[in-house]
């Protein structure tokens, strides 16, 4: 590290415009990445006619931290806490992707005990993911008592997962071949609990706004999208249901215990604002109703395959016996040899496809990690939704995405 | 859990796409003009070809027209230092009909590491395809916006390239006084 900064030769500006004023009585403006609506993290160039958004270039990256170098250092176990801060919102489902990943790798097949407790507190984290989304676009509106109500229920999940995992956001919950620990004793109680909260404030919540003349003008026919122009553009997840196309990972290409669960896909009919407020209420309700079920179905047993290769031994054994001692020096030192080859899995996260790519060269280490993030995707389309509306509409367009900042930026 | 659909897709690859009469189509021999595509398999559920660049728009054109391949997933780079050639950009194509993926690989090497774009079929490959430039300083021909967008203007450097170290520094944008009439 040299004492003297290198200094670049002066240039006008770190980002580059797509395009400048068309016409004279047009104006370019900057919106973010300074700006509570874009999340802090994205920059959005509007050419404005007045108040019309005529077109838009949106720019992304105020974020990034070199997620993929960063893991092409550190052993396949030691990457499980970045994982968790690619989406900071459903965390869990990003530690069961990447888990899942390495898995398919080594050829292991997780316990039933893991596969149900995945599914459902991927399903936990996804009902938290859709309250933080749906709770920042209405308090974008002004609704702050439906944000209030929202962020409650959020907030005591998060003290519920804190119980399990020991912390409220980051969890770092999924290891390769299982989970870091066993479910507390009474855990099971207060879910419970925390599920009839919900309901009683989701209701208060659906009686505020569904037919609320404010957030239906608001709402209602911005931002649409057609189903061919997002899967032209990419879209996943809710926005692309939102349009009509009932596409789910959990129903058409099942992973973990999704084949063995009753639950719907729910699709709008616009494709618009409201349309993604609606989708994502209803899959809060179709994630609430399956973690019942899957509270019926968890089997008793153990939570980590019996191989040698990524689990770590017991404690106690560790300090008794040489073979425990060495493995676990060995996994600690080296990291879990992952036999070459490379894979590519994708869960639905609470955002669209959250896919990882994997490449080993049979160390302990990574070749490579890429992450499919939809948020990232998600940006390079945006501008379908921005253009031609209001310059107000792109806060609740740009809501409705629930793009973060964590997985688009990498 | 093997598709159907992959066993069409090889074959209709195998018809139209390789034009030579080689004997034996499953021996896996070296990509060439007359040979530009070969299928590795379904390795773990996703079917793999590797192609050379000069077919890559008529593969995936093909993939999206005929196999309703409607959903561009992902481009993305491996670095492999030390071979040639030296970069393999992978492809993921998903199918919402038939709920599968198909991964398209191709070599190109470190002196003129140009691929086709794909923006033409596809227009979620502009973003990606751009995170791929800055990644990894791969060219998309026929893609025009090529700007920085995970990174910046006047960064230098591919860092994802495995020659790229941790630590490198990188020149920093100078501080630009606010302008404009309202800052005093």
């Amino acid at each position: 590290m040299s004492a003297d900064p290198v200094l670049l030769p002066p240039i006008a500006n770190p980002v580059r415009a797509a395009f400048g004023p068309s016409r004279d009585d047009t104006v370019v403006v900057n919106i973010g990445p300074s700006h509570p609506a874009t999340h802090g993290t994205v920059q959005i160039i509007a050419e404005l006619d007045g108040e019309k958004v005529l077109r838009t270039d949106v720019h992304c990256g105020y974020l990034h931290r070199g997620f993929e170098k960063e893991c092409e250092d550190h052993t396949w176990h030691n990457l499980i806490p970045y994982v968790d801060r690619l989406n900071y919102c459903s965390a869990l489902i990003n530690n069961f992707a990447y888990c899942e990943g390495v898995e398919q790798l080594m050829g292991i097949e997780i316990t039933p005990r893991t596969k149900y407790l995945r599914t459902l507190l991927s399903e936990y984290s996804r009902v938290a993911d859709h309250l933080t989304c749906v709770a920042a676009s209405l308090m974008e509106l002004g609704a702050m008592t439906a944000f209030l109500y929202l962020v409650t229920v959020r907030d005591a999940m998060y003290e519920h997962l804190a119980a399990l995992t020991g912390a409220r956001v980051t969890y770092s919950y999924g290891r390769i071949g299982g989970l870091a620990a066993d479910v507390p004793e009474g855990w099971f109680t207060r879910l419970h609990e925390i599920l009839r909260d919900y309901e009683r404030y989701v209701e208060r919540v659906h009686g505020l706004v569904d037919r609320n003349r404010i957030f239906i003008d608001r709402m209602r026919r911005v931002g649409t999208l057609t189903t061919a122009d997002a899967l032209h553009w990419g879209f996943t997840g809710p926005v692309l249901r939102s349009t009509g196309a009932k596409q789910d990972l959990r129903k058409d290409t099942p992973y973990l215990a999704y084949a063995e669960l009753d639950f719907e896909v729910p699709v709008g009919i616009l494709g618009d604002n409201y349309d993604r407020y609606f989708v994502r209420m209803r899959e809060m309700d179709e994630s609430v109703y399956m973690i019942r079920q899957l509270m019926e179905m968890i089997p008793e047993g153990p939570i980590n395959v019996d191989d040698r290769r990524c689990v770590f031994p017991e404690k106690t054994l560790v300090y008794s016996e040489i073979e425990s001692l060495i493995n676990h020096f060995k996994l600690v030192m080296e990291g879990p040899v992952v036999p070459a080859g490379d894979a590519y899995v994708a869960h639905e996260g609470a955002n669209g496809e959250l896919g990882f790519y994997l490449v080993s060269t049979g160390e302990g280490v990574p070749y490579k990690v890429h992450v499919r993030s939809p948020s990232f995707v998600h940006m390079g389309g945006a501008h379908r939704m921005l253009d031609g509306y209001q310059l107000a509409d792109i806060v609740t367009s740009f809501g409705s995405i629930n793009m973060i900042g964590g997985e688009c930026d990498r | 859990m093997t598709a159907p659909i992959f066993a069409d897709v090889e074959q209709t690859l195998r018809q139209q796409m390789v034009t030579d009469t080689a004997p034996n189509d499953e021996t896996p021999g070296p990509l060439s003009p007359s040979r530009p595509v070969r299928s590795m398999g379904v390795r773990h559920g996703i079917l793999v070809l590797e192609l050379l660049p000069e077919a890559l728009l008529a593969v995936a054109r093909r993939l999206r027209d005929t196999f309703s391949f409607d959903l561009f997933l992902d481009v993305t780079a491996v670095d492999w230092l030390g071979q040639t050639p030296r970069f393999e950009v992978v492809y993921h194509f998903y199918s919402s009909t038939h709920h599968v993926r198909v991964r398209l690989k191709l070599r190109v090497d470190e002196s003129h590491p140009v691929v086709p774009s794909l923006t033409s079929l596809y227009g979620s490959a502009g973003y990606m395809e751009r995170e791929c430039h800055d990644m990894y300083g791969i060219g998309f021909e026929g893609n025009a916006d090529l700007r920085p967008i995970l990174l910046y203007e006047g960064f230098v450097g591919h860092p994802l390239r495995k020659d790229y170290p941790k630590q490198q520094e990188q020149p920093l944008v100078p501080y630009r006084p606010p302008q404009g009439a309202l800052v005093r």
